[in-house]
């Protein structure tokens, strides 16, 4: 148990200046390596006892704050304290055939110290580096002549992955009103093999189709979600093609035929993993 | 009139390209001149800039060729862009770093190392499209994985990914497979 003198001690002057002094952990790896830097404590030989004594007297410190305590946190005091009792307890006899000695039971604690600290460092790298539009800054690309239109893409359309798919999905379904509650007449239901039909009629006698005008016809969420569903369903089988123009641009849909042809088979279209 | 140079055509296109513009895309636009020739010019303009000083220069990021402000000028200039500058906390850097080297990543692997949750930090990074998803990982639960994007070199100023600062060195830790302490991972959902 933490005694009360190690704790107010330690923490004493964190407590009036705190808000900041909070901000400053990440996590409890990041603690605990502060923990460790502060006691000048060598990181493959942690007094386990001290650290997770001053580990819990800064958790309840937070506690007594009324600050949410992160279930991370708890999670590795916990930790810490399995450690200190595998520490005392005695070693197991080895197993026959498993030679060499037993691992310390605070190796594995201090990989991940030392593994976070690297990846907290290279963060910092990355920080220090010449941040576009902090530190440096281009020749801002004027959209007024910004050309529409496909054929006249620039680098030839952008491959799209699922995830901007459903955002666009996801923004076109904010444009939809809520269901409104006094409709009581049956609505006809669309089933996503009858969407599949029709977006592949559509693409018979049309070039291509334009995602958002296409989900946008539907009159309620239920048509525009089986309409989604088709169209990754097509493009499971492969049989329609998705390409952005541009970032935040239209999405158009084609037949894969065409794609092909017309490209050369060189714009990769949206592949699901 | 005198027809212009390929430095100067270069520069033209530099000028009026809304990104990075990679040596394969300036060889496709000037079919009349030389690959070879076109690489050159690239570096006489470079070294031109550097020569007179010039308030921007001409550096390789992500896979391309960019005229960018000189960073001695950063004071100045950004009094024109006040009301958005763009900084990152430590915990999106520290998780951009993470996925940066060890790409392709689970939120898992993330989380186990930087020992928090990392949901909202991820959503953040994906939405700032400094990351993307990659697919899924073939283990029990397909996970999703993550790995960096070409604005991630842009924004980060970085010719390719391996033009990341390598990673400090950890001093006299055993070599230990990073997927081997990945398997004792405790599911944490």
């Amino acid at each position: 148990m933490p005694s009360e003198a190690v704790g107010t001690s330690l923490f004493e002057g964190a407590v009036q200046g705190y808000n900041v002094k909070l901000d400053v952990f990440e996590g409890p790896l990041d603690l605990l390596l502060h923990l460790i830097r502060k006691n000048e404590l060598d990181i493959h030989d942690i007094p386990i006892a001290l650290i997770t004594r001053q580990y819990l007297d800064y958790l309840k410190i937070m506690k007594e704050l009324n600050l949410d305590l992160a279930g991370d946190f708890l999670l590795m005091a916990s930790t810490l304290l399995q450690i200190k009792s595998r520490l005392l307890l005695p070693l197991p006899e080895p197993e026959e055939g498993e030679g060499g000695e037993p691992e310390d039971p605070r190796a594995e604690l201090v990989r991940r110290l030392l593994e976070y600290q690297r990846y907290r460092d290279a963060g910092l790298d990355l920080g220090a580096c010449k941040l576009l539009g902090r530190d440096v800054f281009v020749h801002p690309c004027s959209d007024v002549c910004s050309m529409e239109g496909i054929t006249k893409s620039d680098d030839g359309p952008l491959e799209l992955d699922l995830y901007d798919l459903a955002e666009a999905f996801n923004r076109l379904l904010s444009c939809i009103p809520a269901a409104r509650a006094h409709e009581v007449a049956p609505r006809d239901v669309l089933s996503i093999v009858d969407a599949i039909s029709e977006i592949l009629d559509r693409l018979e006698n049309q070039e291509y189709l334009e995602f958002e005008i296409l989900l946008l016809e539907s009159p309620d969420q239920e048509r525009m979600i089986a309409f989604f569903l088709a169209i990754l369903e097509l493009c499971r089988i492969k049989l329609i093609k998705i390409l952005q123009n541009s970032r935040y641009g239209a999405i158009y849909i084609f037949p894969s035929t065409t794609v092909e042809a017309d490209l050369d088979g060189d714009a990769d279209a949206v592949t699901f993993p | 009139m005198q027809s212009p140079s390929l430095k100067a055509t270069v520069e033209g296109l530099l000028f009026v390209s809304d990104g990075p513009t990679s040596l394969d895309r300036l060889a496709e636009l000037l079919p009349e001149y030389d690959r070879a020739a076109i690489r050159i010019s690239l570096q006489e303009l470079r070294d031109g800039y550097e020569e007179r000083g010039s308030g921007f220069t001409l550096v390789e990021v992500a896979g391309g060729w960019q005229l960018r402000s000189r960073p001695e000028l950063t004071p100045y200039l950004s009094r024109m862009f006040k009301g958005r500058p763009v900084r990152f906390t430590q915990s999106a850097l520290e998780t951009l770093a993470i996925v940066a080297y060890r790409q392709p990543v689970t939120r898992q692997e993330i989380e186990y190392l930087r020992g928090v949750d990392t949901g909202a930090v991820l959503k953040s990074l994906l939405e700032k499209r400094l990351i993307k998803i990659l697919g899924k990982k073939e283990i029990p639960g397909r996970p999703l994985i993550y790995g960096t994007t070409r604005e991630f070199l842009e924004v980060f100023n970085l010719k390719d990914i391996k033009g990341l600062p390598t990673l400090r060195e950890i001093q006299s830790l055993d070599e230990i497979p990073v997927y081997e302490v990945q398997e004792e991972l405790p599911l944490v959902i």
